[in-house]
């Protein structure tokens, strides 16, 4: 008997097996290839349905138009502008807070100082405190410090969560202590234990880490909605819930779609291709 | 253990220091000056604002329009943490079961992950749109009236398959990760035994799940109440009527739409009290139960 047949998974059970998860993927898969079908077919074609299950003929003229601000109600602003807004926000929320929070982490875990606990704490309970706890006075904290429209704003209050500190914290504690001791010996100092030993043994985390916050910062939606009145500043989230009206006929579907598309792509594709990190980072971390 | 450190006094506080200056301008500032506004009432042309103490928190919990949000919430959440851990488990019981392809599938399953909540629900609404959603069109050809621009029921339908949608991929990951962490050994015991493959799921492989199931459960709960404002603001802004708006629309809402300052505010507080209280649950027993047996 094989080693399969005898926790009984046989070949009936796994051909079941194999077609649950195609009906799976299908669910799954299947609004995002319906988004790129949308997105190769003119305007008139979409409002006609079924759409058809194919490409369509109008893939480069529909890509072009969107790139060069086809979209009247975004003020004329192209996609290109919309996904440079998002990559500086992704970008700059993932390694600013990869920064700030190995840097709180290191110094909790190699220091002794008075209140570090105290310090700890402090950061610990931001978890609790999400941004739509406190929309209204962090909003008018923005205006005060006049960081509306600016990418600082959009990216600042973001960067501090208690998360990244709390991955680092642990994984710092295993370090043996036998690593820094030598470290010391040999007469390393802060910084060079950091850059030579710690950084090395963290870039798996903050492979994981990057990938995961990378999709935070592109997927923001509430704060950027708040922090952005210029149609130049809006993410590409925000300019296509702006673009869209379902009650009203004259939305340019076609270039909608294409918007979407270039919306969605970007933190698809890091998560499929840094997919190794980014499974182990979630499972590991989040627990 | 007692951990080797270096000695430097200042160098510590140095390194803290980004991440205390920013918790405490956009986290506590933010967060007490919510606690004080949720006390105090302006009059209607914002000149004068008075103490009231917790006359706003009375207002807000008498307010039929907020008992109604509290029961949408509540409705919303538990439909989309079912409905997307029940699909997610189901596959990943799947996925173990195949040899060939599964990382062909994990790849696919994990799409959603990356796109937003506002996106997924442009998506399934564009989908299902009444007028020229092709996936609506079968429906009208079935004699249903499907319009959830119009239709309360429909319309929450609607937001829950685009939040679970969404969530899918999330809870497909823990569920894998939680099902290659059962020993085989039980199960070929409990094969030999003769136990079935639907009993050895629900005597063996549901209940060592719990951990995963528990601390999934408390995520996605997290997730349905704040993560998914995107879905509720870019579909339906609440609507039709009030049948869509959930507690985190309604403080956004009366806060920057109806700019009811005091309200919104003691909304805020209560939803703050609801986070503290999740997240203290989930230190406190599911931590605890991870480390099962």
């Amino acid at each position: 008997m094989a080693e399969g047949e005898m926790i009984g998974v046989k070949t009936r059970s796994r051909v079941i097996a194999h077609f649950l998860l195609v009906i799976g993927v299908i669910v799954v898969a299947f609004p995002i290839y319906y988004v790129f079908i949308a997105s190769t077919h003119s305007i008139q074609t979409i409002l006609r349905p079924p759409l058809p299950l194919l490409p369509g003929p109008e893939l480069v003229e529909n890509y072009g138009d969107a790139m060069t601000g086809g979209v009247g109600r975004i003020g004329g602003v192209g996609v290109g502008r919309l996904l440079w807004n998002t990559t500086v926000v992704a970008l700059g929320i993932a390694f600013g807070k990869i920064v700030i929070s190995m840097a709180s982490a290191y110094a909790i875990v190699f220091f002794r100082f008075p209140l570090r606990m105290v310090c700890f704490w402090l950061i610990f309970i931001t978890l609790m405190l999400p941004v739509e706890v406190r929309i209204l006075p962090t909003y008018k904290v923005m205006v005060d410090l006049k960081l509306i429209d600016t990418y600082a704003g959009l990216i600042l209050p973001l960067v501090a969560s208690a998360t990244g500190t709390l991955l680092f914290r642990q994984f710092f504690m295993t370090i043996p202590n036998e690593l820094l001791e030598a470290a010391r010996v040999d007469g390393a100092g802060p910084w060079r234990f950091f850059k030579d030993i710690l950084l090395p043994l963290s870039l798996t985390n903050i492979a994981a880490l990057f990938v995961i916050l990378f999709i935070y910062g592109w997927t923001q939606y509430l704060w950027p909605l708040l922090v952005t009145n210029s149609n130049s500043m809006n993410t590409i989230v925000i300019a296509l819930k702006k673009m869209i009206s379902f009650a009203d006929a004259d939305t340019p579907w076609n270039l909608v779609m294409v918007t979407s598309m270039l919306a969605i792509l970007p933190p698809i594709l890091v998560v499929v291709l840094m997919q190794r990190w980014f499974v182990k980072g979630l499972v590991e971390t989040e627990k | 253990m007692n951990r080797a450190t270096f000695p430097h006094r200042l160098l510590p506080w140095l390194l803290v220091a980004p991440q205390l200056a920013i918790s405490f301008v956009f986290f506590y500032w933010p967060a007490v000056q919510a606690l004080r506004q949720s006390t105090l009432r302006e009059d209607a042309f914002g000149l004068k604002t008075q103490f009231v103490g917790l006359a706003n928190f009375r207002r807000v919990l008498s307010d039929p329009a907020y008992v109604n949000s509290i029961q949408v919430t509540a409705v919303f959440s538990v439909l989309t943490a079912f409905f997307s851990m029940a699909i997610a488990l189901l596959l990943a019981v799947q996925a173990e079961k195949v040899v060939r392809g599964k990382g062909f599938y994990r790849t696919l399953m994990i799409w959603p992950y990356a796109v937003a909540p506002a996106i997924a629900g442009m998506l399934w609404l564009f989908m299902f749109n009444p007028s020229f959603g092709t996936l609506a069109w079968p429906l009208r050809q079935l004699g249903i009236t499907w319009d959830p621009l119009l239709n309360g029921s429909q319309a929450m339908t609607l937001v829950v398959a685009a939040a679970s949608w969404k969530q899918i991929s999330y809870n497909f990951l823990f569920f894998v990760a939680g099902l290659q962490a059962i020993p085989r050994s039980l199960l070929e015991a409990a094969a030999i035994d003769g136990a079935g493959s639907a009993r050895r799921f629900w005597t063996i492989v549901f209940p060592l799940l719990a951990p995963t199931t528990f601390f999934l459960l408390v995520v996605n709960t997290v997730y349905a109440l704040f993560d998914t404002f995107g879905i509720i603001h870019a579909v339906t802004g609440g609507g039709p009527g009030k049948s869509t708006e959930t507690l985190v629309y309604k403080v956004y809402n009366d806060g920057f739409v109806n700019l009811i300052l005091g309200e919104s505010a003691a909304q805020s507080v209560i939803l703050m009290v609801i986070v503290i209280s999740l997240t203290a649950f989930q230190f406190k027993y599911v931590e605890r139960r991870v480390h099962y047996g």
